[in-house]
């Protein structure tokens, strides 16, 4: 008996009993859609949010204040203050940029046009570079502007679209709150990155946002203190050096050694790091899970093979009586039962890819099928088949002719 | 001079249980069968014809003694080898025909050629061999029936010829007509006699006499041993 006849047996027997076969092939099926999908979404989840930290702008340094509550007022004490920004930028060699940001909401008027609560987004000059921004029309405010406390404006896109339509905005008054501001730029289209919209924000100076619209009660307590230094490194390869000279440089300004340093540096190689040990035990997890789908419907396979072969004990004996070997019986069961787990693995991977695609564009969540997903399901889907299959196949050989034959 | 033995079994005995529980089906039973030859086994039941059949047919192995099958010591061959000479060697006729359901005659007919080992022959060759003895037996007109659509005679054809079709040395018959009508009945038993004419060795299980007088022979059994061996008055064959 060669392949192709013990195939075509298999198959037969199958399509015998179309909707048990169907019904027994359902765990497999579950399970190895369970598998694409789920690791397409984790895939698309991982690449939107490696987009987003590299869109932050690249070669990036963040040095974050870890605030320290003292004193018996509470107050907070320590952490970093908006001159360490400047002190780095002078002090540490290999910066090409350092940004502190503080942002604010008001009610801006311009051209007629209201518009309530916009985002302000004070910051330093190099602002574009350190974070991957690129000027459309007109300029950036420049150092000059941020330590004189100029009253200049710099619009996001779709915000200069909606204040001013078509007409060129350089040069126009706008009425922040009670402040008037000259606009002399406009930035070119960012699109969202992750849940923040960067062109609907109006950017100035940060000078301007501490003193004008940054008034509440937390701020004053606040100071001049900052929580995020961004710095901007010319070449990856300093970067221990640099990381290196930032902390003694802030823990020298700080009066402090550096085991009890009030910031922290971390590069976006930590994030993306993180990021990545984070998405790989929600995989190992998901693993888990389809593994767990994968054996039950393997389960399933043998009990059906199972009664199978009780069904087919005639059948078996016939066969014994005319001249098939224990393991000609062995490999038509087999077959069978592989045969189940491969079309179930196959059902499985067209449901699969065809639900994350449905999945991702009805949720709007980004969906990446990964070719060795498909590939890891439906092999662990075949070895679930001739592991649960052995069994059944094995009865089935062992069984005694003479017995078989006069099974009703 | 006596023609070639194609069976001969000397003390066959099969042994059921253990200990207190030992019961004898088969008792010493040493028979010959020649080539060409046509013989009846019958006895009631409990007297063992059928574990004889099953040990003569290849199907089981005795407790102790020795079988010849074909000049071949058989007796000691494992499930393969057993099961290769079942292919080659025995063609089977049941009392319920014992065809596979929802097959056609025809791949009725094929399976033991699948399952042929030695002689390797291509789809095409299986198929002609197989139309050749569907022809014989008288059925080239129903090879793309299933067996639920051919009638008890029909389908004991089709068995004939599944039988037949590997030219087995042995045709191992086990109340053929026990299932049929007696005029359907009548017919296997004159296919039985033309294949027998053509020089087939036959032996037969069955209950009735009227049956057992078409045969040379008839061995009769009682108690696992052989009661009688009595001849029916008709010439052997060669």
């Amino acid at each position: 008996m060669n392949s192709s006849e013990v195939f075509n047996i298999a198959w037969a027997a199958i399509l015998k009993n179309k909707v048990r076969s169907l019904l027994t092939m359902l765990g497999i099926i579950i399970g190895v859609a369970a598998v694409i999908v789920m690791v397409a979404i984790s895939a698309g989840t991982e690449a939107t949010i490696n987009e987003e930290i590299n869109s932050l702008g690249a070669n990036l340094v963040f040095v974050q204040s870890t605030f320290t509550r003292g004193g018996a007022s509470g107050l907070p004490e320590g952490g970093l203050v908006y001159d360490d920004a400047a002190a780095i930028a002078e002090g540490v060699d290999g910066v090409s940029g350092v940004v502190v940001e503080q942002s604010a909401s008001q009610t801006i008027k311009a051209n007629g046009v209201v518009l309530d609560a916009v985002t302000l987004l004070g910051s330093t000059a190099d602002f574009p570079s350190v974070r991957d921004m690129s000027i459309e029309d007109g300029r950036y405010f420049n150092d000059l502007e941020v330590d004189r406390n100029q009253k200049v404006a710099v619009l996001g896109s779709s915000l200069a679209e909606e204040l001013f339509g078509e007409a060129d905005p350089i040069g126009q008054d706008i009425t922040v709150g009670t402040t008037r501001l000259v606009v002399i730029g406009v930035l070119e289209e960012k699109g969202l990155v992750g849940d923040v919209d960067y062109d609907s924000r109006l950017y100035m100076p940060i000078s301007v946002v501490l003193d004008k619209f940054t008034q509440s009660q937390f701020s004053r307590i606040m100071g001049d203190r900052v929580r995020l230094i961004y710095v901007e490194v010319e070449d990856q390869e300093n970067l221990d050096n640099i990381i290196l000279q930032i902390q003694l440089l802030l823990a020298k300004r700080h009066d402090l050694p550096l085991e009890e340093a009030d910031f922290t540096v971390t590069t976006q190689q930590d994030i993306i790091g993180t990021q990545e040990a984070t998405t790989a035990a929600f995989r190992s997890l998901l693993g888990w899970v389809a593994g767990v789908s994968l054996i039950v419907g393997g389960i399933g396979i043998m009990n059906i093979m199972l009664v199978s072969v009780t069904e087919r004990t005639r059948e078996i004996g016939i066969r014994q009586s005319i001249g098939a070997t224990p393991s000609d019986i062995r490999w038509q069961f087999l077959t069978e039962a592989l045969l189940l787990s491969l079309v179930g693995g196959l059902l499985g991977v067209i449901f699969g890819v065809g639900g994350a695609w449905i999945f991702g564009s009805a949720s709007g969540m980004r969906t990446v099928v990964v070719t060795e997903s498909i590939v890891l399901a439906f092999s662990s889907a075949a070895l679930v088949g001739a592991f649960f299959g052995f069994y059944p196949a094995n009865k089935a050989a062992e069984l005694d002719p003479i017995e078989a034959l006069r099974h009703e | 001079m006596a023609a070639r033995a194609i069976i001969e079994t000397k003390d066959l005995t099969q042994i059921y249980g253990m200990g207190d529980a030992r019961v004898a089906a088969l008792d010493g039973v040493s028979i010959s069968v020649h080539e060409g030859e046509f013989v009846a086994i019958m006895g009631p039941s409990g007297s063992g014809k059928s574990t004889l059949m099953n040990i003569l047919g290849c199907l089981s192995r005795p407790t102790s003694g020795g079988y010849f099958l074909d000049d071949e010591d058989v007796s000691g061959l494992d499930k393969v080898e057993l099961a290769a000479i079942r292919n080659k060697k025995i063609g089977y006729i049941f009392q319920s025909y014992n065809l596979l359901s929802r097959t056609t005659a025809l791949d009725n007919v094929i399976l033991p050629l699948q399952y042929d080992r030695v002689t390797e022959r291509s789809t095409e060759e299986r198929k002609k061999v197989a139309m050749k003895v569907l022809e014989m037996v008288g059925l080239s007109d129903r090879v793309e029936h299933q067996p639920q659509e051919l009638s008890g005679g029909q389908q004991q054809r089709v068995a004939i010829a599944r039988a037949l079709v590997n030219n087995p040395v042995l045709i191992m018959a086990d109340e053929p007509t026990g299932n049929l009508d007696s005029k359907s009945g009548a017919e296997i038993m004159q296919l039985l006699h033309d294949l027998h004419d053509e020089g087939a060795t036959i032996v037969m299980v069955t209950h009735s006499n009227e049956i057992a007088s078409h045969t040379e022979r008839t061995i009769h059994l009682l108690d696992g041993k052989i009661d009688k061996i009595v001849g029916n008055g008709k010439k052997a064959k060669k």
